[in-house]
């Protein structure tokens, strides 16, 4: 067991932090939201300019070969500032589907692109009515000639708006929620027949729906094995449950630190709100779900390359609900001592106490991964 | 950065698996597994097991007979001690007197103490808390007045666990009442308890049971070589001694066992016509714990790596993260065990229907020391630096408000 960062991971931490702490301040960010896209395609510039959007990838690829240490690191700079750029949905989540499933001549021809700034991904799986039930997939994927249609929809598709490349889950054999016979598919934006609601989420990312009417696929351009593409879903999702585990941290940190400093500078009946215990000891609640959330977002973190899947799956579940929970109890109570200001969009306390809410809300919220646990007591 | 036991951890946890395993004697085992507290003589004869062995005196350096273990290791040791479930070794013997005797202690002392507390030989107890002084400790008013080669001490402690099990206790007293501080007027003092003028009485606690004590002083004559530190230095020791606590002060394995044990019986019990086990709310209340459990152990393990790191041996002050989240999984893990056993666990009289019957009822026998435990460890979230005061130990070191 061992809690040490190497100097490399030290080095690409510490060069995050401190573009971060240059460029994304919480003015510079609200002029990012202004922008077309919702983020900023300089900032863009400057990760990949860093590597950051070829950390996972094989350096083959383009890529520097990072792990999930890495990934958690830089997700917990993004955390503080809130970034609102496609990493998680490109890097992460699209990404790891490209790294895990894909030959290597897909994996040639996307990943080098990602990794140098000129491809956005994206990874559309969920559907509306699935809910947070992974393997409801009703989109299908029919045979045709040599290759395939795809016809239905996408929901809540993270930066489904800007991607240049989509990652599309589709049914090509069995019935609504069977496990097998789900297929993944590298789909251009731009492919005839494929449509594109994008939205602001509430924490102000973006996303998007997508509607599919008879959409060719090339054979070659199916990601994986034809009906074996549900273990490809779940890596990348506890993937995604990993890296935002480590934002969750990051936003969670900051939310607490803005409330600490608060409670020294508000003063009410004459001295300020911090010397009152019973908000003193409400920081203490905060800081200490803060550290245990950082040892889930930890747990997440080493799990994901755990090759055995029940138990990888185990400690993501407990990840999730156990960093989920911290963050919601550290909201809540930043928004709770800040009092009324704390209730404003132009402080910043609410838009971390907003992305921390539907990070919880991602890839299945406590209630589904507290109920999977349960399932396994008996 | 790895979360995963090195292959040196898990030889060595299994290594002390496997030595629990063929050494815990079977009756201590069998009565530990129905969730008695373990009998004086239990606590001795597996402390002294484990001390023959090299691991009784788990912290402590390898001069003074301890095994020289990493923090790491010492956390495997106490987690497989406490999920076996054994004894626990006595605290007051290997994480409080132990290491203060080898910080501060004179080589007269440490000869005289070290290894007979390691092996049990004296039992020691803790002589801190007053009526008077609780939470608030360094208003103690126990005093100590020099005169010749001794001091007789004169006063009341309270809660003293275990007091009337113990050989010596080590007790905080005021020696200079008019000084600047109120901290800076206490030391710390190693008292025989059958030196004349004590006097122990019993507190009957919630549980039905004889743990704690009251210890009355009346002019106990101490001699000065007896004094740990310099006078009215004893307030460092003090803190040493708490900081000390607090590393282990989590008992995971205790709550995992707790856990493990309720998970068996819900197997057995039936709730709506159908065991207990495949209750979804039973289940999901299981799942909080063990999620809740996970969190603790990585940051038991975070606290105790960064311990090892540092230099000044001074306390993590996140270790008051650990005694707090580990006292209240404690109460919520025997508060389970009591629901689990449910209307069986109420009688007081399933422990004396187990002892009488001529045959043994394990399941009654289990149920009502599971409330037992239920009703003591009300205490954990009190002793040891309540959870309130462990709140403002962060609210001064971590949040410096």
């Amino acid at each position: 067991m061992d809690f040490d960062l190497t100097e490399e991971q030290r080095l690409l931490q510490d060069s995050v932090t401190r573009l971060m702490a240059d460029r994304y301040t919480f003015d510079a960010r609200k002029g990012f939201l202004k922008q077309p896209q919702g983020w900023s395609a300089e900032l863009w510039g400057r990760y990949a300019e860093l590597g950051l959007l070829g950390l996972p990838f094989a350096e083959e690829y383009g890529g520097f070969g990072g792990g999930p240490v890495e990934i958690m690191l830089v997700m917990q700079e993004f955390g503080r500032a809130l970034a609102l750029e496609p990493f998680l949905a490109t890097v992460v989540l699209a990404g790891t589907a490209v790294r895990l499933a894909g030959l290597p001549a897909q994996q040639a021809s996307i990943l080098p692109a990602v990794a140098d700034g000129t491809m956005k991904l994206a990874f559309a799986h969920g559907e509306r009515q699935a809910r947070y039930d992974v393997a409801d997939v009703l989109t299908t994927a029919r045979r045709n000639g040599g290759g395939w249609v795809l016809d239905g929809a996408k929901s809540g598709v993270l930066h489904g708006d800007c991607a240049d490349k989509l990652v599309v889950s589709a049914r090509s054999a069995g019935e609504r929620d069977a496990a097998a016979g789900i297929t993944l598919f590298l789909v251009d934006a731009a492919a005839p027949g494929l449509a594109r609601r994008g939205y602001a989420m509430r924490d102000e990312t973006r996303a998007a729906d997508i509607s599919l009417t008879g959409v060719h696929v090339a054979d070659a351009d199916v990601l994986g094995e034809v009906g074996d593409g549900l273990p490809v879903i779940e890596r990348v999702m506890e993937t995604g449950i990993a890296a935002m585990g480590a934002e969750a941290v990051g936003a969670m940190e900051t939310m607490h630190a803005m409330t600490l400093e608060y409670s020294r500078t508000r003063e009410q009946f004459g001295r300020p709100i911090g010397q009152n215990q019973v908000v003193q000891h409400r920081l203490a609640d905060m800081l200490m779900s803060l550290e245990q959330g950082r040892s889930m977002s930890m747990l997440a973190t080493m799990s994901v390359d755990e090759p055995n899947a029940a138990e990888r799956a185990r400690n993501i579940s407990m990840a999730k609900v156990g960093y989920g929970q911290a963050a919601r109890f550290v909201s809540q109570q930043a928004i709770q001592l800040h009092g009324g200001i704390g209730m404003t969009e132009e402080l910043a306390v609410g838009h971390y106490f907003r992305r921390c809410m539907v990070i919880e809300h991602t890839f299945g919220d406590t209630a589904v991964h507290l109920g999977r646990l349960a399932a396994q007591v008996g | 950065m790895d979360l995963r036991f090195t292959p040196e951890e898990i030889a060595f946890r299994d290594e002390v698996r496997a030595f629990i395993r063929d050494n815990l004697p079977s009756d201590i085992r069998e009565r530990m597994r129905l969730g008695h507290s373990p009998h004086k003589e239990d606590t001795v004869r597996w402390q002294r097991i484990l001390n023959k062995k090299g691991w009784a005196a788990h912290n402590w350096p390898k001069e003074w007979g301890g095994p020289g273990w990493t923090p790491i290791q010492r956390m495997i040791f106490l987690n497989e001690n406490q999920q076996a479930p054994a004894p626990e070794v006595l605290g007051f013997n290997i994480t409080m007197i132990g290491p203060v005797l080898i910080q501060f202690g004179t080589s007269a002392q440490q000869q005289r103490f070290l290894a007979r507390a390691a092996n049990l030989d004296d039992w020691w107890c803790q002589g801190f808390s007053e009526p008077g002084a609780g939470s608030d400790l360094a208003s103690l008013k126990t005093a100590a007045k020099r005169v010749n080669g001794h001091y007789v001490v004169n006063g009341q402690k309270i809660w003293t666990s275990t007091a009337h099990n113990a050989d010596w206790c080590f007790v905080l007293v005021r020696t200079n009442p008019n000084a600047a501080k109120r901290q800076e007027g206490i030391s710390f003092l190693l008292v025989d308890m059958k030196t004349p003028g004590i006097t122990v009485r019993p507190i009957i606690s919630i549980d039905g049971s004889h743990h704690l004590n009251e210890v009355f002083f009346d002019d106990v004559k101490v001699p000065v070589e007896m004094r740990i530190h310099e006078e009215n230095r004893g307030w460092d020791v003090a803190k040493y001694l708490l900081g000390n606590e607090r590393t282990g002060i989590a008992r995971l394995g205790k709550s995992q066992e707790r856990v493990a044990a309720a998970k068996e019986h819900a197997g057995e019990v039936r709730f709506n016509g159908r065991p207990l086990i495949e209750d979804a709310a039973f289940c999901q209340r299981v799942a909080q714990l063990e999620v809740d459990m996970k969190a603790l152990e990585i940051t038991q393990y975070r606290v105790v790596s960064a311990y090892a790191k540092q230099r000044d041996g001074r306390p993590d002050p996140l270790s008051s993260v650990l005694k707090v989240k580990g006292t209240e999984l404690l109460q919520a893990s025997t508060e389970l065990c009591m629901d689990v056993a449910g209307p069986l666990a109420m009688p007081v009289w399933a422990r004396e229907l187990s002892a009488l019957a001529n045959e043994p009822d394990p399941e009654a026998e289990w149920s009502a020391e599971a409330t037992g435990s239920y009703l003591f460890l009300r205490a954990a979230s009190i002793y040891g630096g309540t959870n309130e005061i462990q709140k403002n130990i962060l609210t001064k070191a971590v949040l410096r408000l």
